[in-house]
């Protein structure tokens, strides 16, 4: 089933679609929320907008050089995201993903196509509250077209009980001048499992920027494994991991960025914030093809820092309230 | 001296060692409520040592002797538990902290925060709210920014005795005098100020002053009497002893040299 949903608000939605619709509809807002989402940006028709709530597609709104399809499959939705050439969107795309059972799967396939020049913004929240087995996959097709811009941040709620497997990947693509962000937060709630995967390559002039934030506990598993591709002249690339494990969690980040044309610049930077039994890993690998490309890393993974604790302890905070706001900090 | 004033700290023969060194050997030192003590010292004389001591951080646990803060033993307490009772201290180089706002950190330590005490506080230390209050504290501010903002913290906190680590380094001469202004309205609104520097024009902004040498208080008294003593006895040594001026001189000890009057 194709649904190619006309601008419309979830209040008026409420009113006219069946009562089963309208409590899916209200449960993956109230989520969204608590995910840290702004329910009014869907009450917009100027926010292109989608609410996926399992493998049903509850909502869609387009606007003007902004396109959303989405196809119901049996355990998800494939979607198409095009923003024309030359659009500039003024609010980013807001997307809710999202299941209330406990149990179940989710697989999102969308395919993103950002056009020459545009520049657009993604604001999506991944929600889970009640999770206690529960699968989220993506595996997500990016382009940015020349000279395009697209960010994309990601922030997910996964309740209290850790009963959650997210593993998303990406391919992406930046062509020549493009420019393309992404930022994915997982610091609220129990991880679960978490294993994001994403690969980049980037043309002559383009640029990616890759963040992953996310805190660990009990016995959370977190693995983050990126790639950025400098393939084209003076094509530049960063990736930056902000992660903090506690308890028994495991935090593993595998980032590799290649230079393989003159004036590629890379860099690496991966902080890692250890506490109690947890466990922090870092492999940055390096590959330099060219004699003019240049990638560096930097990594610094332990405890905190004695002298960080003991400045916000002379302050009157406990040690744990110091630890909380050192840790939340990083990862702001 | 105060006579008719009850200290407020009170640090009796206090040893501390580290590993390789003996940091403190014997401190006895007084500070009254709302004064300004200024405690001058060379570089390596165990200034710093007693700040971190007297904060109770972690590896500065007293070998031997106490300190009291209105009359209570706090030596086996921890930091945060120091700082609840009025105690709080400004390291020479402050910490950075990633992802932390300068509003918020100067909020962190005050009982009642208010937006209003917060732009307030970075107005004493010259720096204006409208750009510094959502900067955060981290590697993008200047080392002289980042000690302002330390200051304004510490200010903030109203806290009853301030440990002030070589507040006037890395800063301007023009805001060493705003610092300066700044102890004194600290201790005029109830804050007594440890203040603790290696330029002795500092001591212009104290009550009473302290030097240390070789890892204890050798004198404690009047400012310019002191400042006078560090200028001519202990000044013109700096450089052939560096940081370390109670080391063995001519073949006497340190204890011998400090016994004698500083570095003579």
């Amino acid at each position: 089933m194709k649904t190619r949903a006309a601008p419309i608000t979830p209040v008026s939605l409420l009113t006219r679609r069946d009562p089963a619709w309208a409590r899916d509809f209200e449960a993956i807002l109230k989520a969204y929320e608590a995910a840290g989402g702004k329910v009014s940006a869907f009450q917009s028709d100027q926010i292109a907008s989608a609410v996926i709530s399992a493998n049903r597609v509850l909502f869609v709104n387009e606007i003007p050089g902004v396109h959303i399809e989405a196809e119901e499959t049996p355990t998800g939705i494939r979607a198409h995201i095009r923003v024309d050439p030359g659009t500039r969107v003024n609010y980013p795309v807001h997307l809710c993903f999202g299941m209330i059972p406990r149990e179940g799967i989710q697989e999102i396939l969308p395919v993103f196509d950002i056009g020459e020049g545009a520049e657009v913004g993604f604001l999506a929240h991944c929600t889970f509250p009640n999770a206690v087995n529960l699968q989220h996959i993506m595996d997500a097709t990016v382009r940015v077209g020349p000279g395009a811009t697209m960010r994309y941040t990601e922030a997910h709620y996964h309740g209290p009980y850790g009963g959650v497997q997210v593993l998303p990947t990406s391919h992406v693509v930046v062509e020549e001048g493009g420019r393309f962000e992404n930022e994915f937060n997982l610091t609220h709630g129990r991880v679960g499992r978490m294993d994001i995967r994403m690969e980049v390559d980037v043309g002559a002039r383009g640029v990616a920027e890759l963040t992953v934030k996310a805190y660990g506990m009990g016995d959370d598993h977190i693995r983050a494994e990126e790639t950025i591709r400098l393939n084209g002249p003076e094509a530049r690339g960063l990736t930056k991991t902000r992660i903090a494990v506690r308890d028994r969690a495991v935090g593993e980040v595998y980032t590799t960025t290649e230079g393989n044309a003159p004036g590629a610049r890379g860099h690496m930077d991966c902080t890692e914030i250890v506490r109690d039994q947890a466990v922090a890993r870092n492999t940055p690998v390096v590959i330099v093809r060219n004699d003019q490309a240049r990638v560096t890393h930097e990594a610094a993974i332990g405890s905190v820092s004695r002298k960080e604790l003991e400045t916000l302890m002379a302050r009157g905070l406990s040690e744990d309230e110091a630890v909380d706001i050192i840790i939340r900090g990083m990862l702001a | 001296m105060h006579p008719a004033m009850n200290p407020l700290l009170v640090v009796q023969d206090l040893y501390v060692h580290r590993p390789g060194a003996e940091v403190l050997r014997g401190v006895n030192l007084t500070v009254y409520p709302a004064e300004v003590h200024v405690l001058l010292g060379l570089n390596g004389s165990g200034k710093s040592s007693l700040a971190y001591t007297l904060m109770g951080c972690a590896g500065y646990r007293p070998a031997q002797g106490r300190i009291l803060f209105d009359g209570e033993d706090i030596t086996a307490l921890s930091v945060s538990e120091r700082a609840q009772r009025g105690i709080t201290l400004a390291w020479q180089e402050p910490a950075r902290f990633e992802g932390l706002r300068t509003g918020d950190y100067i909020a962190l330590g005050m009982k009642e925060p208010t937006l209003a005490r917060v732009e307030a506080a970075l107005r004493a230390v010259a720096l204006a709210p409208a750009v510094y209050l959502g900067r955060p504290v981290d590697s993008t501010l200047s080392g002289g920014e980042r000690k302002r903002i330390e200051l304004a913290a510490v200010y903030a906190m109203r806290p009853r005795l301030a440990i002030l680590d070589e507040p006037d380094s890395g800063i301007d001469v023009l805001g060493v005098e705003e610092i300066a202004i700044l102890i004194r309205q600290m201790a005029a609104e109830g804050t007594a100020v440890l203040l603790i520097t290696h330029r002795d024009e500092m001591a212009d902004a104290a009550d009473r002053a302290s030097l240390m040498c070789g890892g204890t208080i050798v004198k404690t008294g009047n400012p310019d009497e002191v400042r006078a003593y560090f200028a001519q006895r202990c000044r013109p040594h700096e450089e052939t002893l560096g940081a370390q001026p109670w080391e063995p001189v001519n073949g006497d000890t340190y204890k011998e040299v400090v016994t004698r009057g500083v570095c003579e």
